[in-house]
């Protein structure tokens, strides 16, 4: 669904990382280990096609989801209105409020997000996974901020995912909470 | 390719102005403040208020169009939406245009709606001139916020881009200030000023979004 060949970017006149290959297959997921800029979000986003790799190139099978570091809420927007907004704009008939319901946000669901905690803003764009089925997810540190029972929604949602034959590739800090079929280290 | 997700940037750009709350305002407060000045610094004589009027106006449509182009594209960034935007399966020159417009809609149409009540206290005559005035300042606003745009999106990623804006898209003002003072001023030979002036704005709109989009994928890389 998604593969990776000889991938190598430079930051500045650095090598950042080089010779990097991935293959991801339905059901997989891919871990992304490594130190504090050893360089999966930049890995992450040239496979999501956001940054350019300098050399080798990838090759995108199916439609992805990308939940990065930063939300992409506006202060303005309330979880609702956020969900509505992509819904439409990718042109997905999900049912907004269930999905609200399922991530735990019916309360905040009408609050701005400048009002919300990290944690509440993370369950806002981690529902964007929910409004679309796309074969593959690009998680960068998606448990960032999230108590304990925010992580076992998204860890089931993972695994309800990887079931029905979906790809995960996520960079993830200390203990993933579900089966990585690779671990890759950069 | 559907349109939904550049309707939906126009969407949220629109949403993003109005919750601003005095974002949009303070362009107007700008436009009217410079204008405002005039007379108080070059004296209140009518004749030469009448003479300057239109050329003062063009300037201040020109300095208050960049008044808050700088968050336009800069919160995209800081906010993570740029990613998502750049992902969302339509042309990135698209979405930028989009939003831009949406912009020109909540900050530049209301300069070209208040045009004739500055151009009233520069002594104007009230008739049917301060119409296709107000005309002019919207055409050749459309074409100052969009190249705007294309200087807003090359400093995205710079803090306090104001001034690098300024610098970027002041020089590209130019054709359409002369041909929109031109317009205006309505002097012998310059009737074909009007053309010219949609000519400009025409061209800023071919082209500004296609520099926007390289400059966004710049931006995000």
């Amino acid at each position: 669904m998604l593969s990776a060949e000889n991938l190598g970017i430079l930051r500045g006149e650095r090598v950042l990382f080089e010779g990097v290959s991935l293959e991801v297959r339905r059901g997989d997921a891919v871990l992304l280990r490594g130190a504090n800029g050893a360089g999966k979000t930049t890995l992450l986003r040239i496979l999501a096609g956001l940054t350019r790799t300098d050399s080798g190139h990838v090759t995108r099978g199916a439609a992805h989801h990308w939940i990065g570091h930063r939300e992409g809420l506006k202060p303005h927007e309330t979880p609702r209105a956020h969900l509505a907004l992509w819904a439409k704009a990718w042109g997905a008939e999900a049912d907004t409020n269930t999905i609200l319901g399922d991530m735990g946000l019916s309360r905040p669901a009408d609050v701005a997000a400048r009002y919300l905690s990290a944690g509440q803003r993370r369950r806002t764009a981690l529902a964007r996974l929910m409004l679309d089925i796309r074969p593959v997810w690009l998680l960068d540190e998606p448990f960032t901020a999230l108590d304990a029972e925010g992580r076992e929604r998204v860890l089931a949602m993972v695994h309800k995912h990887r079931q029905n034959g979906g790809a995960v590739v996520a960079a993830v800090h200390g203990d993933s909470g579900f089966v990585a079929s690779q671990e890759m280290v950069l | 390719m559907s349109p939904a997700p550049i309707l939906s940037a126009f969407r949220q750009a629109l949403g993003e102005a109005w919750a601003g709350g005095a974002g949009a305002l303070l362009p107007l407060g700008f436009f009217a403040g410079a204008a405002v000045l005039v007379p108080l610094g070059i004296g209140t004589e009518p004749g030469m208020l009448r003479a300057v009027g239109p050329g003062i106006l063009w300037v201040a449509l020109a300095l208050s169009s960049l008044v808050t182009l700088e968050r336009i594209f800069q919160a995209d960034v800081e906010d993570g939406a740029l990613d998502l935007w750049l992902q969302a399966g339509a042309p990135v020159s698209a979405i930028a245009a989009a939003k831009t417009f949406a912009h020109w809609l909540t900050a530049g149409l209301p300069l070209a709606l208040m045009s004739p009540v500055l151009a009233l206290m520069f002594q104007a005559d009230a008739d049917v001139n301060l119409l296709s005035g107000a005309l002019a300042y919207g055409l050749g606003g459309l074409a100052f916020f969009f190249w705007g745009g294309v200087g807003a999106a090359l400093s995205a990623t710079v803090r306090r881009g104001g001034l690098l804006i300024a610098l970027i898209a002041l020089p590209l003002y130019v054709p359409t200030a002369i041909f929109g003072s031109m317009a205006v001023s309505g002097a012998a030979g310059t009737t074909a000023a009007p053309l010219l002036l949609a000519a400009s704005t025409l061209f800023a709109l071919a082209v500004a979004p296609f520099a926007m989009a390289a400059a966004l994928r710049l931006a995000a890389d």
